[in-house]
């Protein structure tokens, strides 16, 4: 699948609590996390996100607490994959497991400035700035993830194992 | 090849005799935990699988600890609909309002977590449980769904980073201060996608309590897993409480690490982290003049016994400072009843704190103690991100009990021994 989209850009430790407050886990329902997604550490990011755009963070993105609400709310708010140098561990497995398109690449991130345009080839783990012309190449997921992602997330995968 | 804690404990789950960093498992969990917030999107999740039941009725656990008592009616609604899911499942282990605390107090209270087992919760500090020889380890609700229809869950086996304490504490220094240097020495993403191993003589003569306050923040130095391996003080703890048989796994001698990291604890002070990452620490003296709003204390950190303790130890007789609010969060009902047996509530009360039902309520925002714009808060919890207690603008500090009790009675960060000579 090959995604293009903008870039939102962000440093460095962004955590759940800033992808998706506290206050706004008393529900669950996807335009409630949609409408609240990076609130606390971009207001206006709810706002100006279209379907297809692309987060692109620093090091481990997505760290701190277990909440899967964090990736859904990326998710819901239309965001095609999140690009950053490395991943928070629980966010990183609830991305594959909700079906939410992440890459690992350092040098694209380093290489990529707010707004810029970026395609993503997620069969080939690629990333390409669509305004510098150069290419990048991501940590491939290992096969096991792999299958999770090409069926569609955990739930179908363990469906699949079930029958 | 020697094997790390985890590889054994994760071995020991699968039908392989021997694992090792990089390969990928899919392994039985001997207990699956959640939430008021995370167990609302597993059970959506689990009904998507299509299995009659859970795997085990006996091995679901769920606490509704984080927004309650309700904070409000969506709060309210979530709780209705986890209670009916445990109910229509006969699931043991739901702990209702009233049986409820803090999960990460409560299981190991309750002999539900024991050495040797694999724990996997909706909840980022599961990693609590490593202090008792477990894996404990935190997943996202579709894991939590998942192994609730399954029975298990995919790891890949991590690398481990063993940490040697050595040396005698000073006075004031708790498992919280070692734990918070740590974070510091090794930054919040040190242990990416790594388990720790806490070892030496100084996690030897720590209690239990301060073992599972250290484990507990594995999770902000980024690890997978924070192991104790199980000794005598484990197994004196568990007795009368496992609710299992139990198997202990220590790591071989020539078990390989990534890294061995060596640390004097006799040099270390009370320490702080500031805002807003639990990276940020120093030594107390040299925390400058930090003046406060609300010192809390409690939480899945420090909600155990012997943190009230300490805490009563520095307020009793004393008064909280007139320009703060000094919260008190009783990990359990047991904590709960112990400290009011040994005078603590009393202390508390007579000081001027406020003393609540077990939640973690203020810890994440939620309710019970929320910081307005400008605010600052010394607290005993495990993170000091943006907002993470209130308004994007407060500023919350983590550090030990006896530092947030101290702090409370000056109305700034303070050193224990300035309040009790």
């Amino acid at each position: 699948m090959i995604l293009q989209g903008k870039v939102f850009k962000y440093g460095d430790n962004v955590d759940t609590d800033v992808i998706i407050p506290a206050r706004y886990l008393n529900s669950s329902e996807p335009a409630n996390l949609a409408a609240h997604c990076m609130e606390d550490l971009d207001q206006d990011f709810a706002s100006q996100v279209e379907k297809g755009d692309i987060i692109v963070g620093g090091k481990n993105f997505g760290s701190g607490s277990s909440r899967e609400h964090a990736p859904l709310a990326i998710k819901y708010a239309g965001v095609a994959c999140v690009v950053a140098e490395s991943f928070a561990r629980i966010f990183y497995r609830n991305s594959i497991n909700i079906g939410l398109p992440i890459l690992e690449c350092p040098a694209a991130v380093q290489a990529t400035q707010a707004g810029d345009k970026l395609e993503v080839n997620l069969d080939q783990g690629t990333v390409k700035n669509l305004r510098t012309g150069e290419t990048f190449e991501a940590a491939p997921f290992p096969e096991f993830m792999q299958e999770i992602i090409a069926d569609g997330g955990l739930i179908e995968h363990i469906k699949k194992e079930l029958v | 090849m020697g094997m790390t804690m985890i590889e054994k404990i994760l071995a020991a789950h699968t039908d392989q005799t021997e694992l090792q960093a990089g390969d990928i498992v899919n392994a039985r969990v001997d207990m699956v935990l959640g939430n008021d917030i995370t167990t609302p999107v597993a059970i959506k999740e689990f009904n998507k699988i299509g299995v009659e039941t859970v795997f085990d009725k006996d091995r679901v656990v769920i606490v509704p600890d984080h927004f309650s008592p309700s904070k409000d009616i969506k709060a309210a609604e979530q709780i209705k609909f986890i209670r009916e899911f445990a109910r229509q499942h006969e699931l043991s282990n739901f702990f209702e309002i009233g049986q409820m605390g803090i999960e990460h107090v409560l299981l190991p209270e309750k002999g539900l977590a024991l050495p040797g087992e694999i724990i996997i919760g909706a909840d980022s500090h599961t990693c609590t449980y490593g202090a008792l020889g477990a894996l404990g380890t935190g997943v996202g609700s579709t894991d939590m769904a998942a192994a609730m229809a399954t029975g298990k869950a995919w790891f890949k086996v991590p690398p481990t980073i063993k940490i040697v304490y050595t040396g005698e504490l000073q006075p004031w220094v708790s498992g919280k201060d070692l734990i918070l240097y740590t974070i510091g020495k090794i930054g919040v993403d040190g242990a990416l996608y790594k388990a720790m191993e806490f070892t030496g003589e100084a996690i030897s003569n720590l209690s239990m309590d301060g073992r599972m306050t250290m484990s507990n923040m594995a999770i902000e130095a980024g690890g997978k897993a924070g192991l104790i391996a199980a000794d005598q003080k484990t197994e004196d703890y568990l007795k009368g409480r496992a609710v299992r048989d139990y198997t202990i796994y220590n790591a071989d001698s020539d078990a390989v690490y990534e890294e061995v990291i060596e640390i004097d604890v006799s040099q270390i002070e009370p320490q702080v982290a500031f805002p807003s990452l639990p990276e940020n620490t120093k030594g107390i003296s040299q925390a400058g003049e930090v003046k406060l709003d609300q010192s809390v204390i409690g939480s899945c950190t420090n909600g155990r016994i012997e943190d009230l303790r300490v805490a009563a130890k520095i307020l009793e007789g004393k008064k909280v400072h007139s320009d703060l609010r000094c919260l008190i969060f009783p990990g359990t009902q047991a904590i709960y009843k112990q400290a009011m047996a040994e005078g603590l509530m009393d202390i508390f009360i007579d000081a001027g704190a406020a003393v609540s039902t077990p939640t973690c309520g203020p810890c994440l925002g939620g309710h019970m103690g929320i910081l307005a714009k400008g605010e600052k808060a010394v607290s005993t919890t495990n993170r000091n991100f943006v907002g993470r207690m209130g308004s994007t603008e407060s500023e919350v500090y983590l550090a030990s009990p006896a530092v947030a009790a101290a702090s409370a009675i000056k109305g700034y960060l303070v050193a224990p021994e300035e309040v009790v000579k």
